[in-house]
């Protein structure tokens, strides 16, 4: 039984992992390309969620609510970068963080106007309700697989898409050059809405697919995305690998120290005292990895080629 | 030295804000003065970030930190003395204090050491990493509190009777007041000899060309450190004031909508400016009030004009009624 | 705003004519109207003012002030700043949750205010804290987990018991096992505000329990419910009555069928007083009334029954008048124990559907004339 659990918990941690791996790609890649930071990301998660629950509701199917998650994401991402994003470029990063933080504010107090302060309900498709059998006896959520299968096409489809497309080889010029590429005739506006809207549209498959898991209600994204900005400084800002390899981390030691810390402390101390240390220690572990990997490594895990 | 425009504008706001309460009570609406009371406190708060931010050009993202840190040094204590249980260190213990200037230096301490420990590691990075990094340490600190159970956690923890200052009856709005209101403008003087002393100029210079700096011998790694625990130990002392306001302390000030708080006061007064934050608070509270009177959906106007003051007011208000800033 | 600005002058008017004849009472009330726990709120806003409007000419000369605390502890402080400096009321009201009601209530009966809790039972304000002023006319907090350890002792072997790790979740599972035993499948403690239950799910699942106490309010209890439901695992759910109230049961769904909680009233309680409630807060908000409405309506209830026999401005009588509780209350029996705290049966209810509403029916009584465990550390006499 201890190892069904133990797997059941690496599962659960993947699954956390790669659920911020979809939220750190988008923000660590609108950093590399056009070195933004956008507090607003966490908006788009929601937006995400919002728009799923809603179609949903409407035409009774989750995989319309899907499609219109991202779509939704991508438009209000593509809208946000026409109207506000693209005057920050060129402004420090103190401007950036006081506009995207304004940005927050909109967009959760507007989704509660237009929606109430009561959470959506949103369920699981039919297809991928139930539970299957993992190895040692033990049975896991089919949908929480589909998630940890989801973050996987994705992350090969991202890699694919930098290194084997136009699109990705202009991404990466974008990184390591924005005057070159604007010289190579490339219209780097354009470019830029692009990888916006990209972000954002991950960011709100990420919502969309947590929302029917947990509960879809206003002020969602903040804490996902103050997670998601630890993933990306433990990976190094700017680096889709290392978003990857700092989300999986963050996934698993957050959800392995829940689980075991308590235990731990359980050798030391009655049951009901080391809940409550063991649970405080849990709630702050990540951080302290996350102070561990910068005091060896300023830049992050994989730094881009640039600050 | 000629008197500059800004310096009167200073000089007014400064007076308007002591105004306000005796204002207040003419008018027969005594709530004015709590208003204009954490006016003072915000701006206090929003002074020692300015020193950090506006001087030190870092961007913390964590203040809520220090803030909460103080917040709590003064609920602590206060308790300890309430229920006469000293504190007990193993090898000796310490008893509890409500009196405030004791307070007052133990929330200074707290705060500087918290905020050297995370400026230790922070200042190690730059730019977006170190935005990120003071807010998740800021978050750490907000998990902490939560999940801690001795001082109340999510509940928080009540100060029963308002903290003692020798010779003064604190409980009257007025009185506290004029000591938050004091406390302020000492902490704009420090800041302004902190400005335009040797230290403040390396500091100003290491914003603008870290080379430079590094060039003529000068660590700018020690200085900005040097400026960010000064920072930490003015916003925890500002949190200690905050928490005897409201008789209350919980973890939601040490929350990452409080951090941004401070910031968005900084920029609505004015970036660089030594009455920015002040101008900042005043307007804050002000458009709190007004707007929560009004309408429930005040945050979505409140987000509105942030974006209309970073996008095309980047002065701030000081910057509206002053002119450009010098640069230097 | 203008609300406020017109009370102040009506205030001001009585002050100069000087009517003394039926003395006006002025209540502020602090409730939680917006963000994600607005519905609570609502229904004890609602429930109040129910009773006042039922009173008729009774609670004529009773007039309440009303302002949002959005939640937040430091807004809630302010407003009760602002209701005892500016608005002058005699009695404070309305606050839901604990941590509010902490940051309020010490300083607001220490300025010699009344205050009244229709819902927050924080154990110190029934024990060490407790303040002749102060009267809650809800419960304390542990009572409803002392009555699901009561029931969990008589009918499981091995519970296992969850709550987030903060203080009225370490009061949850203190006040489950001071009935139930320490002898738990097992313990534990989740973050405040959690959304993803796996971890716990996967160790529920291994513990080998045959039942599962849960404590987790609000949008924890729903995301926790949804995905325990999703998970397979079928160990019957119990719980305190808030996780399962009318305001959350649609949000859960299903999900929630046939799950035992408790609760000091459900609206099948055999009793003319819940009758007529239940009827009249249908007909008026055309909704199924929550156990916050019901209690927010005994408050206003006990307050209409004070006014008729003292002044409130003579604290001493009206504080003995308060202290009778001599109304109809929904709940049936009603009184106060030495620390102004109820003393009240706690009964087992389950949810059923009811003609597609999901909603609670008593199925047996946990308790009879129960008290709460901290009287004894009250100082007051």
């Amino acid at each position: 039984m201890q190892t069904a659990l133990f797997i059941e918990q690496i599962l659960n941690g993947l699954q956390l992992g790669v659920m911020l791996f979809l939220m750190a790609a988008g923000l660590t890649l609108i950093f590399g390309v056009m070195g933004l930071i956008n507090l607003a990301h966490g908006s788009l998660y929601m937006v995400g969620a919002f728009a799923c629950a809603a179609v949903a509701a409407a035409t009774g199917s989750f995989w319309l609510g899907l499609a219109a998650s991202l779509a939704a994401a991508a438009a209000a991402g593509a809208i946000m970068e026409i109207l506000v994003i693209r005057r920050l470029y060129e402004r420090d990063h103190l401007d950036q963080v006081l506009a995207t933080f304004a940005l927050i504010l909109i967009f959760s107090e507007g989704t509660r106007w237009l929606f109430g302060s009561f959470p959506l309900y949103l369920d699981i498709p039919k297809l991928l309700q139930g539970t299957v059998p993992i190895p040692g006896g033990s049975r896991y959520q089919l949908y929480r697989l589909a998630i940890i299968g989801v973050g996987v096409a994705v992350a090969v489809g991202l890699f694919l898409l930098i290194s084997k497309t136009r699109l990705g080889m202009r991404i990466r010029a974008g990184e390591s050059d924005r005057e070159m590429i604007g010289a190579l005739g490339v219209d780097i506006r354009t470019l830029y809405t692009v990888v916006f809207a990209l972000g954002a549209a991950l960011a709100g498959l990420a919502g969309a697919m947590v929302g029917a898991l947990q509960s879809v209600q206003v002020g969602m994204g903040e804490p996902v995305l103050i997670l998601a900005f630890v993933v990306i400084v433990i990976g190094g800002i700017g680096s889709i690998k290392g978003a990857l390899v700092g989300a999986l981390l963050v996934g698993l030691v957050d959800t392995m120290g829940r689980f075991l810390l308590p235990q731990l402390f359980g050798m030391l101390m009655p049951p009901s005292q080391a809940g409550l240390v063991g649970g405080a220690l849990a709630s702050m572990l990540i951080y302290i990895v996350m102070a561990f990997v910068l005091a060896m490594r300023p830049q992050g895990l994989f730094p881009a080629a640039k600050g | 030295m000629t008197i500059s425009r800004e310096t009167v504008i200073n000089l007014a706001l400064a007076l308007l804000l002591l105004a306000i309460p005796y204002a207040a009570i003419q008018l027969g609406n005594p709530f004015y003065v709590t208003l204009a009371t954490r006016m003072a406190i915000l701006g206090l708060a929003a002074v020692g970030l300015n020193i950090a931010l506006g001087l030190g050009g870092l961007v913390s993202f964590g203040h809520a930190a220090f803030f909460g840190v103080g917040g709590y040094v003064a609920g602590i204590l206060a308790s300890h003395a309430m229920s006469m249980q000293p504190f007990n260190f193993g090898l000796f213990t310490l008893s509890g204090s409500n009196q405030m200037p004791v307070i007052w230096l133990v929330a200074l301490v707290a705060g500087g050491l918290l905020a050297a420990a995370i400026g230790a590691i922070s200042l190690r990075t730059s730019g977006v990493y170190f935005i990120m990094i003071t807010l998740a340490f800021a978050q750490m600190t907000y998990y902490f509190a939560i999940s801690w159970p001795a001082y109340g956690g999510e509940d928080g923890l009540s100060i029963l009777i308002r903290n003692q200052f020798p010779g003064v009856n604190t409980m009257v709005p007025l009185n506290y007041f004029l000591i938050c209101y004091a406390v302020l403008i000492a902490a704009i003087l420090v800041s302004m000899l902190i400005r335009d002393s040797r230290f403040g100029a390396a500091l100003q210079a290491s914003r603008q060309n870290e080379v430079r700096v590094a060039s003529v011998g000068i660590a700018p790694f020690r200085i900005r450190l040097a400026a960010f625990v000064i920072s930490g130990m003015m916003t925890a002392l500002a949190g200690a004031l905050y928490a005897d306001l409201n008789r209350f302390v919980s973890p939601s000030m040490l929350s990452w909508h409080m951090s941004g708080e401070f910031i968005v006061l900084i920029i609505l007064g004015g970036v660089g400016r030594l009455y920015g934050p002040v101008a900042g608070a005043m307007l804050f509270v002000m458009f709190e009030f007004l707007l929560g009177g009004m309408t429930e959906r005040w945050q979505f106007f409140l987000g509105l004009v942030l974006l209309g003051v970073v996008l095309f007011a980047r002065g701030g208000l000081i910057g509206l009624l002053a002119g450009r800033a010098r640069h230097g | 705003m203008k609300k406020l600005i017109a009370a102040s002058i009506a205030a001001l008017a009585m002050g100069v004519s000087g009517i003394a004849s039926a003395e006006p009472i002025k209540i502020g009330m602090i409730t939680t109207l917006s963000g994600g726990g607005a519905g609570l709120g609502i229904d004890a806003r609602d429930g109040f003012m129910l009773a006042l409007k039922n009173a008729g000419d009774a609670a004529a000369e009773i007039e309440v002030v009303t302002e949002d605390d959005g939640q937040k502890p430091e807004l809630a402080v302010q407003i009760a700043d602002k209701m005892i400096q500016s608005d002058q009321v005699d009695i404070l009201t309305g606050i839901i949750w604990s941590n509010l009601a902490m940051a309020v209530v010490p300083s607001a009966v220490a300025q010699g205010k009344f205050y009244l809790s229709v819902n927050a039972g924080p154990s110190p304000l029934a024990g060490a804290l407790c303040n002749e002023n102060y009267f809650n006319v809800a419960y304390q907090n542990d009572n409803f987990h002392e009555a699901m350890g009561q029931y969990a002792s008589e009918n499981y072997e091995k519970t296992f018991i969850m709550a987030p790790n903060y203080p009225a979740g370490t009061d949850a599972l203190t006040g489950f096992k001071r009935f139930y035993g320490d002898d738990v499948a097992g313990e534990i403690y989740t973050q405040v505000g959690q959304t993803d239950y796996a971890a716990e799910i996967a160790q529920i699942r291994a513990s080998g329990a045959d039942s599962l106490f849960i404590f987790l309010p609000g949008g924890m209890g729903i995301a926790f419910m949804k995905q325990y439901a999703q998970s397979g695992v079928d160990i019957p759910v119990i719980g305190p009555g808030f996780s399962f109230s009318q305001d959350v049961l649609p949000a859960i769904g299903e999900a929630a069928l046939g799950v035992k909680n408790s609760s000091s009233w459900a609206k099948d309680l055999d009793n003319e007083a819940s009758k007529k409630f239940v009827e009249t807060f249908q007909a008026e908000y055309n909704r199924l009334p929550s156990i916050y409405a019901a209690q927010a309506y005994d408050t206003a209830n006990l307050i209409v029954s004070a006014a008729g026999k003292a002044s409130v401005k003579d604290a001493e009588a009206f504080r003995a008048a308060l202290k009778e509780a001599d109304f109809d209350s929904v709940r049936g029996k009603f009184s106060f124990n030495t620390n102004n705290h109820p003393i009240q049966d706690i009964y087992v209810t389950e949810v059923v559907d009811e003609g597609g509403v999901l909603t609670n029916h008593i199925i047996a009584t946990a308790f009879t004339d129960h008290k709460d465990a901290y009287a004894e550390q009250c100082q007051m006499q």
